[in-house]
């Protein structure tokens, strides 16, 4: 009787002191995954997964905090890419934050705008260009769409437009949804050319 | 004659090459009007350098190449620039393209150009590269890369092999053959401009096997102009010889890299007709305006026409047939690799090679059969020209697991359609891999402006923070200077004034100047005969200062 | 010499721990949706599984068996097996934070793993020897790391595949297991036991 227990406690000793020299030779530090995470991320700091920014919902991922689906801007690619690297089942998007929408970027109406910076303070990405009392401008290329600019502006001279397609950024789309669309065929009825062909 | 080696896989495909040789290339008729897209070559898009109303002659630059990888673009024939805006574009996606308008004013004036017939061998290879960068050439394959580039193999590289594409092994298409039948000579000559241009160690015009009239044309063109300078290779006719990785390893036995280029393995390749611009180019100075292309398929007289680039096809159908109507598809390129376009008012560019137009009456173009599912039985894989695994990729492709298909090597695919012409389920394979390239390259894309995004959100955080510690900074310092000079008022005696050195400096330069004046005796002038005004003002002026001492000694200078 | 190959081929391919044995089924069927996971799980099993094989032997033959204490046979060894995942746990997450993410509970489910303990309780009923216990455990891990890595890869392909929308998810890959099982029947009779 008593020789099983000293050999228990014995054990139970030797374990806790191997294990507690372990624990603090293997210690983690920082945060690798959250930057994992950050990194599928579209970047556009808007606010609509009810997070302060891209960084802090990322965060909140990777304390099992926060669902993958809660980010509109990132879509269906975000939340697949983000089920893909944690090995979770794909979710639909959690439509109370907002439908994925066509990509957008802010125009600010030249003539309306008084140069009061208010937006310039609200852009988290510094993608408008300006100072107090001189013409405000957003740069198209650096505007990520996130509508943080719209409410400061006291006079709402700033709208958001549909980003065009164009030729050269066109993709061929995909078969399976081409195959259920009716095949189109020429139509040679009219003779654009002007000139009577037949 | 050096040995051939077999490429894996390929097809056997029926021609249809002999209804559009039938009768000797004709110029096509100076249509009514040009449009020319700026976008006709891999790479930048050429920028316009003439303005609407313009009057250009024929061979006249009319956009500028705006990058390394670009190319310029000419006009056709003399005549009027009406419109440089959006037109309807030879493009799968029906979009517009910004485009150049010209109305030809049929006098067809060339304007003046510099021939290099005897001096090309003296030019250094960067001028010679030059000359033929500034007429335009691109490749006449179907790509449409710059060819001036390709000839620039790079310091330290050198080129073991030329080969001449002259295969065009897609089914209908004939304007090279046609071109090797009529212009052998200037093909010729052009291939001895690019020999010289690389110094290569050999030189091969490779031509297919069903081609046995421009086999003699080359042949006997070869025995004139450049004996044992060229081979020539007959290849058999599978379909893709003609394709650039194929046709370098059937004749040299190497296999280019994986998303690699031929230069890697010391070729280079170029078709038959880029080669027979470069003739006209530098032998003659006249810049790419036009090319061979075949109008064929369902089509009352199919043959190749020399054509203007910018001719409407809707004009060169009329050119071949009856009427232009009943047309169910116009597909510009051949059966296997062309495109479907949407109108009939769209123009023919640098790249155009074939006009194939479909009424229906032929049951080989099959619009859409019933697709059924795959079952997996590995046909595509036994037929793929790069030894990929079709089946996979479509597999991949379809459930969009995009990491996955880019394992089985998907930017390898040359997209040639064997795989989809033997898939007994009709399967549209090809289109999956377009459409799985292009959400990658969107991808891709969408990835970098997120990081450049993230990157600028956080320079702005840092920037934020840097400002607000600054700020506080300043406010810290700000206070301990007013608590020192409040302790040092608390702590001021009077008997300090005397010890200031401040003050002590002004008392001394007062004494200096008081000096100077008594001893120098400085007598201010023109104080004698002042007006009455003049004393009223003098009066006020010395008021103001007393009062302004009196006010000084109140508050007490520090 | 001999004697450690076949150990290794019974335990990898005859008497396969998890396709014959039906031992260690929940990682096999938990952790096999991505090649990469099942793989960074095999390796982590066959540390734990081999460690804790050759920690029990020594555990039973130096402190159990001279004292006579053959009953705290079961308590001992899952303890031994605690220790060492518990050290493996820290290990991935010092190493992989993102295969410590992914594999998530399944890690310190290594603990309950049947064919963990199974083999240590193996080894001392076959009565091998210090050296056949450890190619014991060793070729017991071999075995459950190629099945779950050819599950895995299996169950990749079946997801993009057109499976009936009855069998999707956990049925057909339970089909597939089963498939699996009765291909690795035949290699019974492979050694004469």
């Amino acid at each position: 009787m008593l020789s099983a227990i000293l050999v228990l406690v014995l054990l139970a000793l030797v374990f806790g002191l191997l294990l507690g020299y372990a624990s603090i030779r293997f210690k983690v530090e920082g945060e690798p995954l959250v930057e994992q995470i950050d990194s599928l991320l579209p970047q556009t700091q808007c606010g609509q997964c009810g997070f302060p920014g891209c960084k802090p919902y990322a965060t909140a991922i990777a304390n099992e905090e926060a669902d993958i689906n809660q980010c509109p801007p990132g879509g269906e690619a975000t939340i697949h890419a983000l089920a893909d690297l944690l090995d979770r089942e794909p979710i639909p998007l959690n439509p109370e934050n907002g439908e994925e929408a066509p990509k957008t970027i802010a125009i600010i109406n030249e003539s309306d705008c008084i140069g009061c910076t208010l937006c310039i303070q609200a852009c988290p990405v510094d993608a408008i260009l300006g100072a107090a009392k001189q013409m405000h401008t957003v740069i198209e290329i650096e505007c990520t769409g996130c509508e943080l600019c719209v409410p400061p502006c006291p006079v709402d001279c700033i709208d958001m437009v549909a980003v065009e397609n164009n030729i050269e950024q066109w993709n061929w789309p995909s078969p399976i949804k081409a195959l259920e669309a009716p095949l189109v065929f020429l139509e040679t009825t009219k003779s654009s050319a002007g000139k009577a062909s037949s | 004659m050096k040995k051939l080696f077999r490429f894996p896989g390929g097809i056997e495909v029926p021609q249809y090459k002999e209804i559009s040789i039938t009768q000797a290339t004709k110029k096509a008729k100076l249509p009514a009007r040009l449009v020319l897209p700026l976008h006709q070559h891999i790479g930048a898009p050429a920028e316009p350098i003439v303005a609407e109303g313009e009057i250009v002659l024929k061979g006249q630059k009319i956009a500028h190449a705006t990058d390394y990888v670009s190319a310029p673009i000419h006009a056709p024939t003399s005549g009027t620039v009406s419109y440089i805006g959006d037109r309807e574009a030879p493009h799968p996606s029906g979009m517009r393209a910004p485009c150049i308008e010209i109305i030809p004013d049929g006098k067809e004036t060339w304007v003046e150009l510099t021939s290099h017939a005897r001096d090309y061998t003296a030019l250094d290879p960067s001028s010679l590269r030059n000359v033929i960068r500034e007429a335009g050439i691109v490749g006449l394959g179907g790509a449409g890369f710059p060819s001036y580039i390709k000839l620039n193999p790079g310091p330290g590289r050198e080129i073991e092999t030329l080969i001449i594409n002259g295969i065009e092994c897609e089914p209908y298409i004939t304007c090279d053959d046609m071109l090797m039948r009529e212009r052998a000579d200037e093909i010729v000559a052009g291939v001895l401009v690019i020999q010289h241009a690389l110094q290569a160690k050999r030189t091969v015009i490779a031509i297919e096997d069903n081609k046995p009239e421009a086999i003699e044309s080359v042949k006997s063109a070869i025995k004139q102009l450049a004996e044992d300078l060229i081979d020539v290779a007959v290849i058999p006719t599978i379909y893709p010889a003609g394709s650039e990785k194929q046709l370098v390893y059937a004749i040299t036995g190497e296999e280019v890299p994986s998303e690699g280029l031929p230069v890697q393995v010391g070729v280079v390749c170029q078709n038959i007709g880029t080669v027979a611009a470069v003739y006209r180019a530098v032998h003659h100075g006249e810049p790419l305006i036009s090319r061979y292309v075949t109008i064929t398929g369902d089509v009352d007289s199919p043959q190749n026409l020399e054509v203007l680039f910018g001719t409407i096809v809707e004009e060169l159908v009329a050119q071949c047939s009856d009427n232009v109507q009943d047309i169910k598809r116009l597909i510009i390129g051949g059966p296997m690799m062309g495109f479907a376009m949407h109108s009939l008012n769209i123009p023919l560019i640098k790249t155009s090679n074939c006009v194939l137009v479909d009424r229906g009456r032929h049951s080989q173009f099959s619009g859409r059969e019933h697709i059924m599912p795959c079952i997996r039985c590995g046909a595509c894989a036994q037929v793929c020209p790069i030894k990929l695994l079709p089946q996979q990729l479509y597999w991949y492709a379809k459930a969009e697991d995009l990491d996955q298909v880019q394992n089985y090597n998907l930017f390898d695919c040359i997209e040639c359609g064997c795989c989809d012409y033997v898939c007994p389920s009709h399967i549209p394979l090809v289109q999956y891999y377009r459409f799985a390239k292009g959400e990658i390259w969107q991808r891709e894309e969408e990835r970098l402006k997120s990081d450049k995004a993230r990157l600028r959100h956080e320079f702005r955080e840092r920037r934020i923070e840097r400002d607000k510690q600054e700020a506080e900074e300043r406010r810290r310092l700000k206070k301990e200077a007013l608590h020192k000079k409040a302790t040092n008022a608390e702590n001021k005696d009077p008997a300090d004034e005397k010890n200031d050195p401040k003050k002590a400096a002004i008392l001394a330069a007062m004494e200096r100047v008081r000096e100077k004046k008594s001893s120098q005796k400085i007598n201010p002038k023109n104080t004698d005969n002042l007006s009455k005004k003049q004393h009223q003002l003098i009066d006020e002026i010395d008021e103001r200062r007393k009062r302004q001492r009196q006010d000084e000694q109140q508050s007490g200078v520090d | 010499m001999t004697e450690f190959l076949l150990i290794l081929v019974s335990t990898v391919l005859v008497n396969n721990f998890v396709l014959v044995k039906f031992l260690g089924l929940c990682p096999f069927m938990g952790v096999s949706r991505k090649l990469e996971t099942a793989t960074g799980m095999a390796l982590a099993t066959t540390f734990v599984l081999t460690l804790s094989s050759i920690c029990s032997y020594l555990v039973n033959t130096y402190l159990l068996a001279p004292f006579e204490l053959e009953y705290l046979r079961t308590i001992t060894f899952i303890l031994v097996i605690a220790v060492v995942v518990q050290l493996t746990e820290m290990v991935v997450h010092k190493t992989s934070p993102l295969l410590y993410q992914v594999l998530g509970i399944y890690l310190p489910l290594i603990t309950t793993n049947c064919a963990v303990l199974g083999v240590a309780l193996l080894n001392v009923q076959a009565e091998l020897s210090f050296f056949e216990s450890a190619v014991y455990g060793f070729g017991a891990s071999v075995g459950f790391s190629l099945v779950l890595i050819l599950f895995a890869a299996m169950r990749e392909r079946i997801t993009v595949a057109d499976v009936p929308v009855a069998f999707r998810g956990p049925a057909i890959a339970l089909v597939t297991a089963g498939l699996m099982s009765m291909a690795f029947m035949g290699f019974s009779g492979l050694i004469k036991a």
